[in-house]
């Protein structure tokens, strides 16, 4: 078992265009840095300096992971998590 | 370019203006890889904002749930600017994710005499932005 992660189009450029990849750790940071091993620079679009980037939305098993731990949500084999770009603009 | 029906069309202006002063957002979804817009999803601007506007995050994982569940993508992808022109401003291209979708804005500025209605369309790619032409059918 693995922790299943949904990958938006944006970021498939760095998983040989998968839309899924598998990936291990305790955490969420931990998660980010194993898949990061495999897909070199994609944690780097996903979290800035320890913490989710503000507009990346990340979702444990449906919930938005800024309503459980955020980066150091705890993550266990057989979960699933997706990645989405938040949807945001603005006049300025 | 960017070809959309006149109904499609007249939904993404009757939303804009509903919203004003606030910003409007929403999606027209199609079958991948076709580019032909199909089916309307008006979204919630979750900031409420008439200067700014996002997908409420809960929202936005059902949206592209349902999307992937029907073998369909973003086509077009539409917000409008409730008091500047309909250009995509800094913050909409530092956050434009979807290098495949047609970035529509409108601008609801004409009801403060600003000129006639908006209606525009962008590819934003690596945060270089390309109109294109909208070509509205029956």
């Amino acid at each position: 078992m693995a922790i299943e992660v949904r990958i938006p189009t944006i970021l498939r450029t760095y998983t040989d265009g998968a839309k899924a990849v598998d990936g291990s750790g305790d955490t969420l940071a931990e998660l980010f840095t194993d898949l990061d091993t495999r897909h070199a620079g994609i944690a780097a679009r996903i979290v800035d300096d320890g913490k989710l980037r503000r507009f990346v939305n990340v979702y444990l098993n449906d919930e938005d992971v800024r309503f459980l731990d955020g980066i150091e949500t705890k993550v266990t084999d057989g979960d699933n998590v997706t990645i989405l770009p938040a949807v945001a603009g603005g006049m300025r | 370019m960017l070809t959309i029906s006149e109904t499609l069309y007249d939904q993404i202006v009757e939303h804009a203006r509903k919203d004003h002063p606030d910003e409007a957002c929403g999606v027209i979804a199609g079958p991948v890889g076709e580019g032909r817009p199909e089916r309307f999803i008006p979204m919630l601007n979750a900031a409420r904002s008439p200067t700014f506007y996002e997908f409420d995050s809960g929202d936005l994982l059902k949206l592209y749930r349902e999307m992937d569940d029907r073998d369909e993508e973003p086509v077009v992808i539409y917000h409008s600017h409730t008091a500047t022109e309909a250009y995509p401003s800094r913050t909409d291209i530092s956050y434009a994710n979807e290098p495949g979708a047609h970035y529509v804005l409108v601008s609801t500025a004409d009801t403060d005499d600003a000129g006639p209605f908006q209606f525009r369309s962008f590819r934003i790619v690596d945060g270089e932005v390309t109109e294109e032409e909208v070509e509205v059918t029956d």
